[in-house]
């Protein structure tokens, strides 16, 4: 009897959690083969410099990247630009810094210390500039999505012809994987929209990716290092565990209880 | 199994246990340490460009770098004169007005007193140079010490011409 | 506080003990005679201690970084992720170190309802108990609150908007606890300033339920009192810190797996969205810990009705030492008892679960069979099943059911393989 009620205890635990997160019926996302995921998950440098060319020529005419800084692009653990182009990237941008000794703000090249530029001015400024939209700040985007790296991802691939039963205003669009199905964002990816300067051939699966995993980094600068740490963490512990078990074992045995 | 040997692998899992236990409380209290010590955005900012093209001879600017003061002295002949004629034996952390100012005419040191960490009066004390009112150190016009307690020379960031009107320091 | 009189060794020892008995509390402490059959359920006070030393260690240093303004609060948090050596590893442990600290501390109220810890005599232990666990909950919501992000936001305007409930006085009490008219920047510094209180709080509650826990003594899994010290005990160290430190060990290891490998998956996805007071996310929950209560809030139409419940079904547990009238401790001499514990422990699983549900259909159902039959084993089954449950025949010590009813026999088996292994 009491082994039935433990039995339907702990797979009612494990179920738990599965239901929590399919709570609303939406498409399967899309995924693709994520370096980063998994305990030694690494992120693919030129995969990361593809997608920061991405993010610039596309995205950063609506969207920042307000937590991030020039010198975190040749910080390790990231796209790993060398800290000549790092800093050729920053001077490439236009800083508004000031004020100077007469009360006057000016302008001048980025430094590494720099947050990248930012492309309007105030949250009000964003909205007038798209019908009312605020495109979000995507430092953190991936993690602030539920279905992480995998729904941005679908998202960016998701936009297609309404069924028919979905009446579409003026500038909103169909997205089969949006929360919702409505957005306001245009499809920004198509093939061949950008010319990577590595050679690589612009498929929107692959700029659609590279962005991605440009933005799982942005949203985890540190990944590496926290898997890397954690590995060793883990192992570090197992090890004392063992250790501490036979320590116990023996100390046990001077009396005849069993531990 | 003899006792003895019993004996020692008891103590051998015993030490080895503490040594492990030891090693990872040890890594546990690095990150618990260094999280004081200066972050990355903190790092970042160890340079500052400085504008010196409006600045007069005899006068003396104080920017900010990493959170203190640094002087930078735009010194007239005079002032060169009187600090290169001084004997290195008068010196109490002797080193030569050469090995201070990189051109002659500018002085660039930080503005914190060796002492205690107060900043010096510019043009002020016995010997026309920096005098700081916390405890009564003497500077001179190339910012070495000459009287009261501080122990050695006024600090000389690391620092360069990026044009002759620019100063880079850190 | 210690029956034995213990007498330092060395001179400057009793000069000091003398004048303040450390030295007699570590001795008491290191000898204090501990039940020999306690099983590895007994093990999650000293995790617990672990639990709480950690939240506020990662707490001071992340208070260091961390900066309570509305305008600021997201945006210093990024810069603890991002700039601040290790930053992200001390947040990741202290925001996992919450859960952890809960999961824990259910293990540890589940024990004691298995085992009747919380029968005469250690209804103090275990009222200061429920008041730690009370306070937990304060500290950990109001520590969500911090990160200032959308879920951080609309879960203090939910839980405080609760005391609107209150008849007469219900909106002035809201608008005083947020020091305006909605939840804003004078509310996050009040929350940040209690915050940091709370835990050195539960830290005093808690040496009082260590305190209170020595002057009996530990329950154990048979529920008999015990002689001690006797056959029955060993002593505190080295015996039970070394298996403390055991399942410490494992408990650090799904601790480091969520805090490396799944640092995010405990918390909600919409707290990375800073906080905006003109967009409601599309769901509010809240923490996983919090579910079951939220359930029972949830399941009542009514608004000051809903909230009595909630309240209620935590503080019934004070009550509780009373509720349960059988004599008997242990549930593994209660045969009736032991099911109605399962049934229990899965009422408060499905109700955590329909708390994570929308409250509408099957689920409100659920929630409501769920809420009616929470207050029933604790009103209902606990006072009539202690009066009419025919429990099975209790050993007279400890060592009898390891002993397998036989004497003699087995103590010397035990000690011919001891002897062998020598």
């Amino acid at each position: 009897m009491l082994k039935k009620y433990k039995f339907l205890i702990i797979l009612l635990f494990f179920i738990n959690p599965i239901y929590l997160n399919s709570a609303e019926k939406s498409e399967k996302l899309l995924s693709t083969n994520w370096s980063f995921k998994g305990p030694f998950g690494k992120f693919d440098r030129s995969s990361l410099q593809r997608g920061y060319q991405v993010y610039q020529e596309v995205c950063a005419s609506c969207h920042s990247l307000k937590y991030v800084s020039y010198r975190n692009l040749s910080e390790p653990g990231g796209p790993e630009f060398t800290n000549d182009e790092a800093k050729a990237i920053a001077a490439s941008f236009e800083i508004t810094d000031g004020p100077n000794s007469d009360g006057e703000m000016f302008t001048r090249p980025g430094r590494l210390s720099d947050k990248l530029i930012m492309p309007y001015k105030n949250e009000e400024e964003a909205k007038a500039a798209n019908g009312g939209a605020y495109p979000p700040d995507m430092s953190v985007l991936v993690k602030a999505r539920k279905g992480g790296a995998d729904y941005v991802y679908s998202v960016l691939l998701g936009y297609d012809q309404p069924p028919s039963n979905i009446q579409l205003d003026d500038g909103v669009y169909y997205n089969k994987y949006m929360y919702g199905n409505k957005i306001k964002m245009p499809a920004p990816l198509s093939d061949d929209l950008i010319e990577y300067s590595d050679g690589t051939k612009a498929t929107e699966e692959q700029m659609a990716k590279d962005v991605v995993s440009f933005l799982m980094w942005t949203a985890e600068p540190h990944l590496e290092q926290r898997h890397k740490i954690g590995f060793r963490a883990i192992v570090y512990l197992i090890i004392l565990s063992v250790l501490v078990y036979f320590s116990m074992k023996k100390i046990w045995s001077r009396i005849e209880t069993e531990v | 199994m003899s006792d003895q040997k019993k004996l020692k692998r008891r103590d051998f899992i015993f030490t080895a246990t503490t040594a492990v236990g030891v090693v990872g409380a040890g890594a546990v209290a690095w990150p618990l340490i260094d999280q004081m010590n200066p972050d990355a955005s903190v790092k970042a900012l160890a340079t500052t460009e400085v504008d010196i093209s409006s600045v007069q001879p005899g006068q003396t600017i104080t920017v900010l770098w990493r959170g203190k003061p640094v002087f930078i002295k735009r010194r007239t002949q005079n002032e060169i004169s009187e600090a290169k004629s001084v004997r290195l034996e008068e010196l109490k952390d002797p080193q030569k007005d050469e090995e201070r100012a990189l051109n002659p005419e500018w002085l660039v040191m930080l503005g914190v007193c060796t002492h205690l960490g107060c900043v010096p009066l510019s043009d002020k004390g016995d010997y026309n140079g920096w005098f700081c009112p916390c405890h009564g150190s003497h500077y001179d016009t190339s910012g070495r010490i000459r009287k009261g307690p501080a122990p050695t020379n006024l600090e000389i960031p690391k620092y360069e011409f990026v044009n002759s009107n620019t100063i880079r320091i850190g | 506080m210690s029956e034995h009189n213990y007498q330092p060794k060395s001179k400057f020892g009793k000069w000091f003990n003398d004048r303040l008995p450390l030295l007699t509390l570590a001795n008491h402490l290191t000898d204090y005679p501990t039940p020999k059959n306690l099983n590895y359920w007994w093990t999650f006070g000293g995790i617990l201690t672990f639990c709480l030393i950690t939240q506020i260690i990662t707490g001071l240093v992340l208070a260091m970084h961390y900066i309570a303004h509305a305008d600021l609060a997201f945006s210093s948090v990024e810069h603890i992720m991002r700039d601040v050596n290790y930053g992200w590893l001390i947040r990741y442990i202290h925001a996992n170190g919450a859960s952890m600290f809960f999961l824990a501390v259910y293990i540890h109220i589940f024990r004691s309802l298995f085992y009747g810890s919380y029968k005469s005599p250690r209804e103090i232990i275990w009222i200061l108990g429920i008041m730690i666990y009370l306070l937990m909950m304060a500290a950990a919501f109001m520590g969500y609150v911090l990160p200032w992000g959308q879920m951080s936001f609309w879960g203090a305007t939910v839980i405080t908007n609760l005391f609107s409930a209150i008849p007469l006085i219900g909106d002035s009490i809201t608008t005083w606890l947020w020091g305006g008219y909605s939840v804003d920047n004078p509310t996050l510094t009040r929350f940040f300033t209690l915050h940091y209180l709370i835990p050195f709080l539960i830290l005093g509650l808690v040496v009082l339920h260590i305190w209170a826990l020595h002057v009996p003594g530990n329950n154990n899994p048979v529920g008999i009192d015990i002689k001690k010290p006797s056959k029955d005990t060993v002593s505190f160290h080295p015996y039970i810190v070394i298996k403390d430190l055991f399942a410490l060990l494992l408990f650090m290891i799904l601790f480091a797996f969520f805090v490396f490998y799944s640092p995010n998956v405990l918390g909600h996805a919409d707290n990375y969205i800073e906080a905006n007071p003109l967009v409601t996310p599309a769901h509010i929950v809240p923490e996983w810990y919090l579910l079951p209560f939220y359930a029972i809030l949830r399941s009542i139409p009514d608004k000051l009705m809903g909230v009595i419940a909630m309240l209620s079904a935590i503080l019934i547990l004070a009550a509780l030492p009373w509720l349960d009238t059988s004599k008997v401790r242990s549930a593994v001499f209660r045969p009736l008892y032991k099911q109605f514990y399962w049934i229990l422990v899965a009422d408060v699983l499905i109700l955590g679960y329909v708390g994570a549900m929308p409250a509408e259909g099957l689920y409100l159902l659920l929630a409501r069979i769920g809420t009616a039959y929470y207050f029933l084993h604790f009103l209902v089954i606990l006072p009539v099943l202690g009066k009419i449950e025919k429990t099975s025949p209790i050993p007279l010590s400890i060592s009898e059911p390891i002993l397998g009813g036989s004497l003699n026999v087995e103590p010397v088996k035990k000690l011919d393989k001891n002897f062998e292994k020598l």
